[in-house]
């Protein structure tokens, strides 16, 4: 870890309490974001990706779920250890999330101008004792306008209901860049969008990402998607990461069986079918396997696989895997 | 291979529907779902459907299947008159076309077990006797590389894929001819689409079914359809076999979507028509711009595009575009082609 | 090479699709989600007491004679005691022994009025919904619209004070104030059902109106059904309550609980155990049910 190094989590573990026992969804993740970087986490469902970045704003829910185990350091400080002040400042000044579903992230009685304004206002409350309203008014059409939206006096006004799936997509990226913030997540951005629109909100996460010089972490189940809009991408199976690379080099060269089983699922427009996908199921996170979490599903698992987890070791320069076939 | 060799399973003819939505002072508001749409599907083929939202691939779909009566046009199966609503249809009539939804959460009853849910089929359409019911339930389930003991689980207690899964198996019950499938694997992951993918393929194989697929999703349009029809608001645009669809897409919507498709590789990469950037959001079919109704969005728009609707013209064997590009001018020559 | 997970029985053990093991694993998942808040098991433990002594009223109760035709001037107006726990009321009867025989009629109300309108409301309602837009639709909903909107005890009241006083048209008062809110209940989520997918395969494949509205709908309205039954049955316990209160239920000598606090009210403040208790005993069943209730939802919506 040096300067450079923005978040990092360590061996993360987080389980959730259900009827039976604990699901013990995250196995020791790893995962680490430099300053400036543009990060992709490419996993499918129930892999744990929401839950990794839910731990990180600790936003799980408070009753069902515990980290056994594991760090997140952000600039030096576990966020996990953060007393609820450090972590407000935390949240309203330093990370923000950019949810998957708009709809759902909006709330619907209220204007966006009041929407907006509230997150505006609270990031500056802990600096500014009282803000004015047209200091508030102002900032939020500033933040509207960043993010192209047409005559953003008259949108501040309008309710989520009169506007499409694209600009509400585009209010909650407004939302989460309207103060200054060194790291943005976005769950899934656009996914419940049409292709074309999702094209253009990840351009503009692009540009934004590029302009105002922020970390993003970009969760997505499209590997195409991470491929062109990320510098490195981390691949998740069932809570662990299995393979981490800059992102050109892993679809040249991907190790991780898993990873190979996905790239070869994935459609090309180049033709020749498809492959057969992955056999198997996810583990029942309440009896997980032991060792490699994507033993049995293996073509090359050997005996040795059921030992003890894999590694993340370095098979390339920059090219992380967690596979005991690969170290050999 | 297929009995009828190769003639057409199935017929639509200027199919419209509109849905009306109000009225103003000028009369009734239509949205207009489908504005005039033709096309054929052949026996053992599977016909994919593209487009975004509000380009009315869905409707199609569901007026297809019955779920809408036309506003106007034909629709022939087999050479027999279907356009109206299933209620209306006749049983042999429901039994041979089938669909399967977009998202396997809404459409299996999440209060009925897998048994209930295959039963139904099953006692509908075919004689099974009460006693070889379960068998002909484990059979469709082995198709669908499902174990038994799903019959006892309901929906909620099995993933995305596996319901799918089951959707299909109970589309199968009744034998089929044609099995309408409307974006089945977009809920989906990447690996779980491609077993069901697969899947679908086999059966087709096995059973010789005809499909009419539909996707926003080109990439695996070009890996699941052997002719491909792109539509936008309501018409369409393009229609062309799936390989020639990709290397020499004519119409300038299809060149812009297939640009804009994220891809792995780099071949895919290469293949890509350049970059044709999305402008502006999509209008909606209820304010459809005049003329032709992709103009606003249009990179190569010229003065006519915003007068005159452009008609369907083959450029080459099975190769159909809409667009005035295209058009064959009044001394025989064509247009300029990109 | 190639493994058959795909193939392979997800049930590890055969025994595991047995109809027994899947019942009792229900049972287990249902006690999970129920008993996860505190107040609902103890508001199962109230549900079950009381009904227990209802049942068992005669072998239970100090003086089962008590609430008969019973006087005793001797032990009238006694404060509560070792003898009678509760006290005694202005003729010598034990309160407490009456307070639990009047659970009996309470719980009876509450059985025979769910047991009509729950049905009757459920089909109507069910029938408005999928009918949705059509006469039938229109018919059963202005019919229950205007139920509604009569002020239910004085609708009660109302029907109560024409026919004779006595239990059984205390019972038809509310029942005929009651089906309208299953009605309304049962058609909000039947018109939602009804659009969604896996109705509509089923409809294209042909099946009959029967099946659709009670194989596929019905199904999927039964949750909220059932929490509002176990809701219901404490207030429909309170409007029997207020109709005794009034004198229209129970006639004396059986005992009525609202019947019980409207007699002692006279005497307070001295004999102030003649109208407390009975209002105790009320409040317990009402807070004892709802509880339960509360944990009848957890259990029926953490199994989606």
């Amino acid at each position: 870890m040096d300067d450079k190094t923005l978040l990092e989590i360590k061996d993360l573990h987080v389980w959730y309490k259900v009827y039976g026992g604990y699901l013990k969804v995250l196995h020791g993740v790893n995962f680490l974001v430099h300053k400036g970087e543009r990060v992709g986490l490419v996993g499918e469902a129930g892999c744990g990706k929401t839950t990794t970045m839910k731990s990180i704003l600790r936003i799980l829910p408070p009753g069902d779920s515990c980290i056994p185990k594991g760090e997140i350091v952000y600039k030096g400080k576990d966020i996990l250890k953060m007393s609820f002040s450090e972590l407000q400042k935390l949240r309203s000044k330093e990370i923000a999330m950019i949810f998957q579903d708009p709809t759902a992230a909006l709330n619907p009685v209220f204007t966006i101008g009041a929407q907006i304004g509230d997150i505006i206002r609270y990031s500056l409350a802990l600096e500014e004792k009282r803000v004015r309203k047209e200091k508030i008014k102002a900032l939020s059409a500033r933040a509207l306008k960043e993010v192209y939206m047409p005559d953003p006096e008259r949108i501040l006004t309008n309710y989520p209901f009169q506007l499409s799936g694209g600009m509400r997509q585009r209010v909650c990226i407004a939302m989460s860049i309207s103060s200054p913030r060194n790291l943005l997540i976005a769950d899934e951005p656009g996914t419940s969008l049409d292709v074309t629109i999702q094209d253009q909100i990840l351009r503009l996460l692009r540009e934004i990402v590029e302009k105002l010089d922020t970390s993003i972490i970009l969760i997505t189940h499209s590997l195409g998607v991470a491929r062109e809009m990320t510098d490195r991408i981390y691949v998740m199976y069932a809570g662990t990461i299995v393979e981490t690379a800059p992102a050109k080099d892993l679809f040249k060269n991907p190790v991780h069986p898993y990873t190979r089983g996905l790239v070869a699922s994935v459609p090309k427009i180049s033709g020749g079918g498809i492959a057969k996908g992955i056999p198997g199921r996810i583990p029942d996170y309440l009896n997980p396997p032991p060792g490699c979490r994507f033993q049995p599903r293996c073509e090359y698992a050997t005996p040795s696989c059921q030992e003890k987890p894999p590694q993340l070791f370095e098979i390339d320069k920059d090219h992380f895997v967690a596979c005991y076939l690969a170290q050999r | 291979m297929t009995q009828q060799g190769n003639s057409e399973i199935l017929k639509v003819v200027n199919l419209k529907k509109y849905f009306r939505i109000g009225k103003d002072k000028r009369g009734p508001i239509y949205v207009r779902a489908v504005d005039g749409v033709s096309f054929n599907v052949k026996y053992g083929e599977t016909l994919g459907l593209v487009g975004e939202s509000g380009s009315g691939k869905s409707t199609i779909a569901y007026t297809v299947v019955g779920m809408y009566r036309p506003t106007s046009g034909q629709i022939l199966f087999k050479d027999q008159n279907i356009g109206m609503e299933a209620a209306r249809r006749p049983l042999s009539l429901k039994k041979e076309i089938q669909i399967v939804f977009q998202d396997p959460g809404s459409s299996l009853n999440p209060r009925q077990t897998i048994e209930q849910i295959l039963t139904l089929p099953l006692r509908l359409h075919t004689q099974t006797p009460k006693r070889q019911l379960r068998e002909k339930m484990v059979e469709l389930l082995e198709k669908v590389e499902l174990p038994p003991d799903y019959l006892y689980k309901s929906p909620p207690s099995i993933g995305g894929g596996e319901k799918q899964m089951v959707a299909i198996a109970r589309a199968l019950a009744p034998n089929p001819s044609l099995i309408v499938l409307d974006e089945p694997t977009s809920a989906l992951d990447v690996s779980v689409q491609a077993k069901i993918i697969n899947k679908l393929i086999d059966l087709q194989k096995e059973l010789s079914l005809t499909y009419l697929f539909i996707t926003h999703d080109l990439s695996l349009m070009r890996n699941v359809a052997s002719r491909i029809a792109i539509m936008y608001l309501g018409k369409i645009c393009e229609v062309a076999d799936a390989s020639t669809f990709f290397e020499k897409p004519l119409h300038p919507y299809t060149q812009m979507l297939i640009s804009s498709v994220p891809v792995v590789t780099e071949e895919e990469e290469k293949l890509k028509p350049k970059k044709v950037v999305s402008i502006g959001e999509i209008p909606s079919p209820v304010n459809v711009p005049p003329g032709c109704s992709f103009h606003l969005r249009c990179p190569y728009k010229m003065p006519i595009c915003s007068e005159v609707d452009p008609e369907m013209v083959e450029v080459s064997p099975e190769h159909i575009v809409r667009c005035h590009l295209f058009e064959k001018q009044e001394s025989g020559k064509e247009g300029n082609s990109l | 090479m190639i493994n058959k997970n795909s193939l392979k029985s997800t049930v590890e053990k055969p025994h595991e699709a047995g109809r027994w093991y899947r019942f009792w694993d229900r049972i287990s998942r249902y006690w999970y989600s129920f008993s996860r808040n505190k107040l609902s098991v103890m508001g199962l433990a109230i549900v079950v007491l009381v009904i227990m002594l209802a049942i068992f009223a005669p072998f239970v109760t100090p003086y089962p004679e008590h609430a008969g035709p019973f006087v005793d001037y001797k032990n009238a107006s006694q404060p509560p005691s070792v003898k009678h726990w509760l006290g005694t009321d202005p003729i010598g009867r034990d309160i407490f022994s009456r307070i639990i025989f009047a659970f009996r009629g309470a719980l009876v109300m509450a059985i025979v009025v769910l047991a009509i309108t729950v049905p009757v409301g459920t089909i109507l309602g069910l029938l408005a919904g999928y009918y949705r837009g059509t006469i039938i639709d229109t018919i059963i909903m202005r019919i229950s619209d205007i139920f509604l909107s009569v002020p239910s005890l004085v609708l009660a009241l109302a029907i109560a004070a024409v026919l004779k006083p006595n239990l059984m048209n205390s019972m038809i008062a509310v029942t005929a104030m009651w089906w309208p809110w299953y009605t309304r209940l049962v058609y909000g989520m039947a018109t939602s059902i009804r659009n969604e997918y896996f109705v509509i395969a089923a409809e294209l494949n042909g099946a009959s109106r029967f099946h659709i509205i009670f194989r596929e709908i019905l199904p999927n309205c039964l949750s909220p059904i059932f929490t509002k039954m176990a809701l219901d049955v404490g207030w429909v316990i309170l409007i029997g309550a207020s109709l005794s209160f009034v004198g229209l239920g129970e006639q004396p000598p059986t005992p009525a609980l609202g019947q019980m606090v409207s007699d002692g009210a006279k005497y307070l403040p001295q004999l102030w155990w003649l109208s407390v208790f009975p209002a105790l005993a009320i409040v317990l069943v009402i807070l004892g049910f709802n509880f339960f209730g509360d944990g009848i939802r957890d259990m029926l919506e953490s199994s989606r």
